[in-house]
């Protein structure tokens, strides 16, 4: 067959995204992504995709942010150099909680930040990786795997009956280097 | 967006029938309260009246506190144009409605106690501001300007009274959307819950250093309001929280899902939070000054009678929240959401008798039939008003603008 890649069905309105979602899962066919410029209610639901692990990461953050936050304060104020504010012990418990506090928070943002910019390999200078120019404007985009799924008269037929606007033919995965 | 077109068949109009073990319990926790109310008052020993006595002002205040939250939650979500709590409208409201009552009871408990010497002895004795009498007070008489009898009543009415109008116009407004539909009624309580949000944002902390930090004169903390706002404005969303979930376990109320369940333990779990950063905020300043006249008020705290109560109000009303509704699925489930929502309301009570009681009866502080009877009570008579009023109304303000985008509230 053709050196296809993906089929890309292009709708001006999510209902019919939704509609078509539900055509090609009545029909078996494996749904590869979809691609929308706002979030819909209830399409991760549909699509069955996972809850995101980014809270495992926040914690895991946090809880670095909480020790790094400790230890500085312990290190300068109590350990290298014990210093008397106001008559207080060395280590005025009370006093470290906002510090500790708010570095578990700054770790936890910027790690969190961090991870999802991993996730997500969306690094300075690196080309994004779109595979529908107007799905970040005005397009809602169902992309279909065509290698795994063969019968793409079908899918075709499902895209358009769902109500595409477009059905594109895509041989390489990305377009947004061209 | 038409993501949501599917048709649904609630009934709108449908109402709430108070009866059968929900009134039999609220009517005998009413008489359970008029009774430890009058073994206290009627008691010989001076000590348990003054008790009775603090332990009315903190029920009485507690409830007036619920109520006004009730009032604030509706203000709230009309400024903010919120959506998602139309569909639960109804119960907030019935809360406002009953603050009238509640501002009643509270300012007859405070007169009372004001002029029997029984609370506020600080502040209003004899000779505490003559310069030639032996109990002259310079401190208390510094304060006179603000702390005096007749300002103290003056304010508790304008307050009281400006928060209980605006409360119930704002409920009457909706019920009155019912019948006549369209957005007159929208628009109007929109301004008057900007009106309300302003009267109440800066009289609260003041309407709070009257009726409880003044039990303690010579000291003062300007988080005091805040801390009480924190600590009424999360009580408030509890009882919103335990009456929402009772009236849908009875059948009632089905277009309320745990969406919004979600929208609610959410601020439950956020405004647990600010209290704990209010209540520390004010701690941590006054320990690390270490000025003898600040430090007064948690040495007492520190002693033995209250240090084990002080702590586990920090438990209840922070650590358990915190851990127990950190969870996404835990603000879901309504058993878990019932289950902290009565712990904070059980945790504010604390919270409030530590405020309340080493200013009033000091060393000797009781827990017995006078603070449980009293409480039960209260909670009685708050539920008998509250799901009274509600059962008068519709469940839902069909008319409201916002009730279908409530109804397809998601997270």
């Amino acid at each position: 067959m053709s050196n296809t890649k993906y089929i890309l069905g292009s709708f001006a309105d999510p209902d019919d995204l939704m509609h078509g979602i539900d055509k090609l899962q009545a029909n078996n066919i494996s749904i590869y992504d979809c691609f929308t410029p706002m979030p819909i209610h209830g399409i991760e639901a549909k699509l069955g995709v996972k809850p995101s692990r980014l809270p495992i990461a926040a914690f895991v953050f946090g809880a670095l942010g909480t020790v790094l936050g400790f230890s500085l304060l312990f290190y300068t104020m109590a350990y290298d150099w014990p210093m008397n504010i106001g008559g207080k012990p060395s280590l005025p418990l009370p006093n470290f909680v906002p510090v500790t506090f708010e570095v578990t928070i700054l770790i936890c943002a910027l790690g969190m930040v961090a991870t999802f910019f991993f996730r997500n390999h969306l690094f300075p200078g690196r080309a994004p990786r779109v595979m529908d120019l107007r799905a970040s404007d005005d397009r809602f985009i169902l992309a279909v795997d065509a290698r795994e799924n063969a019968d793409h008269a079908l899918i075709d037929n499902l895209l358009k009956e769902a109500g595409a606007v477009e059905v594109k033919y895509n041989e390489r995965k990305y377009v947004s280097y061209e | 967006m038409g993501t949501h077109n599917h048709h649904n068949d609630y009934n709108f109009s449908e109402q709430f029938k108070f009866a059968g073990i929900a009134k039999i319990l609220s009517l005998v926790a009413i008489v359970v309260g008029i009774a430890a109310i009058a073994v206290g008052l009627l008691s010989s020993d001076h000590i348990m009246v003054e008790r009775t006595y603090a332990n009315l002002l903190l029920m009485g205040y507690y409830f007036t506190c619920v109520c006004a939250a009730g009032a604030f939650f509706i203000a709230l979500q009309l400024v903010t144009q919120s959506g998602w709590s139309a569909g639960m409208l109804r119960i907030p409201q019935a809360m406002a409605s009953v603050l009238p009552i509640a501002s009643i009871v509270l300012l007859v408990i405070v007169t009372l106690g004001l002029t029997t010497h029984n609370l506020y002895h600080h502040w209003h004795a004899e000779g505490l501001m003559d310069p030639n009498s032996p109990n002259y007070d310079s401190l208390v008489a510094g304060k006179s300007a603000f702390l005096n009898v007749p300002g103290f009543l003056i304010r508790q009415i304008v307050f009281m009274g400006s928060y209980s109008i605006l409360a119930f116009i704002l409920a009457k407004l909706s019920y009155n959307e019912d019948l006549a539909g369209g957005l007159h009624s929208y628009k109007k309580s929109f301004k008057l819950s900007a009106l309300f949000l302003v009267i109440f944002g800066f009289t609260t902390p003041i309407w709070s250093f009257d009726t409880v930090m003044s039990l303690e004169a010579h000291w003062f903390s300007t988080m005091f309001g805040w801390y009480n706002f924190a600590a009424m404005w999360v009580s408030g969303l509890a009882a919103i929280v335990v009456i929402l979930i009772l009236v849908k376990k009875a059948g009632y109320m089905s277009w309320v899902n745990e969406n919004h369940l979600h929208n609610l333990g959410m601020l439950m779990f956020g405004f647990s939070i600010f209290w704990a950063y209010v209540w520390f905020a004010q701690f941590i300043l006054i320990w690390y000054s270490n000025i003898p006249e600040e430090t007064v008020y948690f040495y007492k705290r520190w002693e033995p009678e209250y240090k084990p109560w002080f702590w586990l109000s920090i438990i209840i009303n922070f650590v358990a929240p915190l851990l127990l509704l950190v969870d996404r699925d835990a603000k879901r489930k309504s058993g878990m959401m019932l289950f902290v929502a009565i712990l904070l309301l059980a945790g504010h009570w604390l919270d409030f008798y530590i405020m309340i009681m080493p200013g009033t009866v000091d060393a000797h502080r009781g827990f017995g039939f006078n603070e449980v009877g009293i409480a039960a009570g209260f909670v009685g008579l708050f539920t008998f008003l509250v799901l009274s009023k509600m059962s008068k109304h519709a469940l839902a303000p069909k008319n409201h603008p916002f009730l279908q985008e409530s109804i397809h509230h998601q997270f």
